[in-house]
């Protein structure tokens, strides 16, 4: 197939996917909105820690610090200061943007890597998170509310779940629209080879503490901004919700599962465990927990079956019938 | 921050010595996996929930001391390590350091969240008359439960350490630990010590929740408490070192008392995870150890 | 005045030095080779040359700027590139992204880097193979990817740690036409090799480590006969290929 029919193709399918999503709204009725919302609001923060983990070979075991910071920052903010909720989005992203530097400067500085690299952000993102509880306990014992305006483009609250869909919905794309934008540039192909070999990465002039920091920026930037949706939607933000470890685990699950480091992986892994956890919830009912059993056990199934993810298993079975290159598939 | 009076400080020392004898325990497990088959046990924590369960549970049904269910609780978790190892495990050894991590993550998650799922998050504890006494040693009390998690801790220790040192099995595991290729070439079975190390590690961190059970609240969510206690010995110790697991866990238990006297409430929890990051970027072969790589 | 000087280079490990007041100048447009026993301070040497070990003590200059201490990608940025003795590549990705990597070192875009990557991959016999993930190549295709990978950056000074090492005998001849190639496009080189015939027969100077130290240097027929080298290789398996 030649590369301009390949590329009309695919513009085709991105349009008719597009404008399916743009009506899906109207067709469905307020749960299954909900649900698509979710699963687009996790689509996004996994695709957020994508670029750090996936694709710069960075796995954090701690992203909530940055939700947590985002969602915290532009709450406190509204509270505190009337800062209007979208300002407040942009001031929640550039607050995690800072301290992913700071934790990346330290953690890229002294070699720190693998494993050890994923225990320090866990253990940063528990640090704030008893600073946090220091901070709510006073003053905020059942959490931060956001104050109530009622119907407000401007004020960043609906009384229907619709809208939130829309802004979601724009925000995932933008997120995939960036991964792809990466994948395909030179940024994507350095953040592969800081992953794939740092010694040969290194060798061939990639400055690897730029470079991972640049990651690292990009990754926390988005992923605070999704912490101020989330404080937005259900108008109240508590430090577990903001900066527990379910947060991180959930964070980092939809890679892993869909794929880590392409470009559709964490949002078709965000889907695929979003619907489980509903159905966990319907069948089982009961603790708020119980769809991290099922997401135990599918982590599980994965990493010994599909280490790749789904996409990964799914290529190679493709690559096995067709002998194409992972270049003309764009999808993945 | 309030400073502490001296008898105050005195005793929160000696707690701090008696719990740390229990996270020593906690960690060699730990440790003693890592050492040999070079996994994170991201699990461990749950191990030990497990643990704390199984005493609970058997003391519940049949009325046995908990101190006595040790002959339960290790033996069970002996098994379920070995299950896990053999079944899960095996097949990641050879998989990159990220996704053993994950395995053992989805582990945990998986175990702790059937427990939740089974037995609620409610908190419970054991009603006996004598885990409520003290003992007395001058100015100092130290609390009966505690003396004897202590106690039974620094004893399984020992015992794990001339098991190490001196039988057939225990250097086999120890050969693993240090040279891989070089036990290949010397006939031991590498599956075997694997599956068995680990079973060891999961034990020895059941043990732990056994002795920790009649004075900690026993609950599923207990284990991720623990767990990254466990981690922050381990590092500080010195992944798979024996020794520097078990004066890790000393030291640990002592900051935490000790600052505990001095910056209330969950803050202690904090001191814990700054020495973690502390030591994983200034001195990532901690205090003890050599760098494990 | 060579194109690169290094005065007494020293590094040492623990109380052991592994390379001991290390001294040469480097010709533009040479092949260099430098040969020693096992254990010699070669691979040191070439971490040390690559920014990958800082020296203890000395200093090296390229193009009359002092570039001691700098680290590997800063190296090069301004035209010194490695290879790796054992193959380093990136795994996962295809051979034609590996070689993209490479080009980006002075393309920024990506539609050029590729086109310069396809280019490489072609003077290197690896344009059937460019789809393919850079796990699945056999010995020889790597140590050729390995190359291309390198010369994508466009060096001007080329580090080749062992590469023919592991390579059979038409490999071993392709690789030494591929290396007179790069040395034909004004490309310097330096070579550690162990296998006798390549390092003679297409090095212009050879220099011989030994304990760490510098204990020969000059044209390829001098060392062979050289006292000191022939003794520094006594009870080794060597055979100089130059003799037989």
């Amino acid at each position: 197939m030649s590369n301009s029919i390949q590329r009309t193709r695919n513009i085709c399918v991105i349009v008719a996917v597009g404008i399916f999503l743009i009506i899906l709204p109207h067709l469905i009725d307020d749960y299954f909105v909900h649900i698509a919302t979710t699963i687009f609001f996790f689509g996004y923060l996994s695709m957020a820690w994508n670029i750090l983990g996936g694709y710069a070979g960075q796995f954090s075991f701690g992203h909530a610090a940055f939700f947590g910071i985002g969602a915290f920052t532009s709450s406190l903010l509204q509270v505190h200061a009337g800062v209007n909720p979208w300002i407040g989005m942009l001031l929640a992203g550039i607050a995690g943007m800072l301290m992913g530097l700071f934790i990346g400067s330290l953690s890229f500085r002294f070699g720190l890597r693998g494993a050890y690299f994923a225990l320090t952000m866990l253990a940063f993102a528990e640090m704030l998170r008893l600073i946090a509880v220091q901070v709510c306990t006073v003053r905020y014992p059942l959490g931060i509310n956001i104050p109530i305006k009622g119907n407000s483009l401007l004020y960043f609250q609906f009384s229907s779940k619709v809208p939130y869909y829309y802004i979601m919905l724009f925000m995932m794309a933008g997120a995939l629209y960036l991964t792809y934008i990466i994948e395909r540039k030179k940024l994507g192909s350095y953040f592969k080879a800081i992953r794939e070999n740092e010694d040969a990465a290194q060798s061939l002039g990639i400055n690897l503490f730029n470079y991972k920091l640049l990651a690292m920026a990009i990754s926390s930037f988005l992923t605070a901004m999704g912490g101020t949706f989330y404080a937005q939607y259900y108008l109240i933000i508590d430090e577990e919700a903001a900066f527990g470890v379910a947060g991180s685990i959930e964070i980092l699950l939809g890679s892993i599962i869909g794929g880590a480091g392409t470009v559709l992986g964490p949002l078709l892994g965000a889907g695929v465990l979003e619907c489980l956890s509903e159905f966990t919830r319907n069948v089982l009912g009961g603790y708020s927990g119980v769809h991290l059993m099922v997401y135990g056990a599918i982590l599980i199934v994965v990493i010994v079956f599909l280490p790749s993810g789904i996409l990964g298993g799914l290529k190679m079975a493709f690559g096995k019938l067709t002998k194409k290159g992972s270049r003309d598939l764009w999808v993945f | 921050m309030t400073i502490p009076s001296l008898s105050l400080l005195l005793q929160s020392i000696v707690n701090g010595i008696l719990m740390g004898g229990v996270y020593s325990l906690v960690a060699i497990g730990l440790s003693l996996i890592f050492g040999v088959m070079n996994i994170i046990n991201f699990a461990h924590g749950s191990f030990m929930m497990l643990g704390m369960f199984t005493t609970y549970w058997i003391y519940v049904l049949l009325g046995i001391d908990p101190y006595l269910s040790l002959l339960f609780s290790i033996p069970v978790l002996f098994v379920i390590g070995l299950v896990i190892e053999r079944f899960l495990i095996a097949y990641i050894l050879d998989a990159p350091e990220y996704n053993q991590l994950l395995l053992t993550l989805g582990v945990s998650l998986f175990i702790e969240n059937l427990a939740l799922f089974l037995w609620s998050p409610n908190f419970r504890t054991f009603e006996i008359p004598y885990l409520s006494k003290a003992v007395t040693v001058g100015t100092l009390t130290m609390s009966l439960p505690k003396l004897i998690a202590f106690l039974f801790a620094v004893i399984l220790t020992v015992i794990l350490y001339y098991f190490l040192k001196s039988t057939d099995l225990g250097k086999a595991i120890r050969a693993v630990s240090e040279e891989k290729e070089g036990s290949l070439t010397v006939g031991i079975n590498l599956r075997r010590i694997y599956y068995l190390a680990f079973g060891i590690g999961a034990a020895c961190v059941g043990a732990a929740g056994t002795l920790t059970a009649p004075f900690f609240y026993v609950s599923p969510q207990v284990g991720s408490v623990f767990v990254i206690l466990a981690f922050v010995i381990v590092v500080l110790g010195g992944m798979g070192n024996f020794i520097g697991a078990f004066f890790g866990g000393l030291i640990v238990g002592l900051a935490e008392s000790v600052g505990a006297a001095f910056i209330p409430g969950q803050l202690k929890q904090f001191i814990i995870y700054f020495i973690f990051v502390f030591v994983l970027l200034f001195k990532p072969a901690g205090l003890f150890g050599k760098a494990h790589e | 005045m060579g194109i690169l000087e290094v005065a007494g280079f020293s590094k040492h490990f623990g109380g052991l030095w592994a390379v001991k007041n290390f001294s040469f100048e480097l010709t533009e447009g040479e092949i260099l080779g430098i040969i020693g026993p096992n254990g010699a301070g070669k691979t040191t040497l070439f971490n040390l040359l690559t920014g990958f070990y800082r020296p203890d003590t000395g200093r090296a200059v390229y193009k009359g700027e002092n570039i001691t201490g700098l680290r590997p990608h800063e190296l090069c940025k301004r035209g010194i590139v490695r290879t790796f003795q054992i193959t380093q590549p990136f795994a996962n990705l295809t051979v034609l992204e590996n070689v993209e990597i490479g080009a980006y070192n002075r393309i920024p875009s990506s539609h050029q880097a590729k086109q310069e990557a396809l280019r490489i991959l072609g003077t290197l016999e690896l344009s059937e193979m460019q789809n393919e993930l850079a796990s699945v190549l056999p010995i020889g295709h790597r140590k050729n990817l390995e190359l291309a990978r390198a010369l994508a950056t466009q060096p001007e000074v080329i580090l080749l740690d062992e590469v023919v090492a592991g390579l059979n005998t038409k490999e071993v001849d392709d690789m030494l036409e591929q290396i007179k190639g790069v040395q034909k496009e004004g490309i310097t080189i330096i070579m550690i090799e162990h296998v006798m015939k390549a390092v003679m027969s297409l090095s212009d100077r050879i220099i011989v480590i030994h304990y760490g130290e510098k204990i020969a240097e000059g044209v390829p027929e001098e060392i062979s006969k050289d006292a000191k080298v022939i003794e520094a290789y006594l009870g080794e398996e060597y055979a100089f290929a130059a003799r037989e």
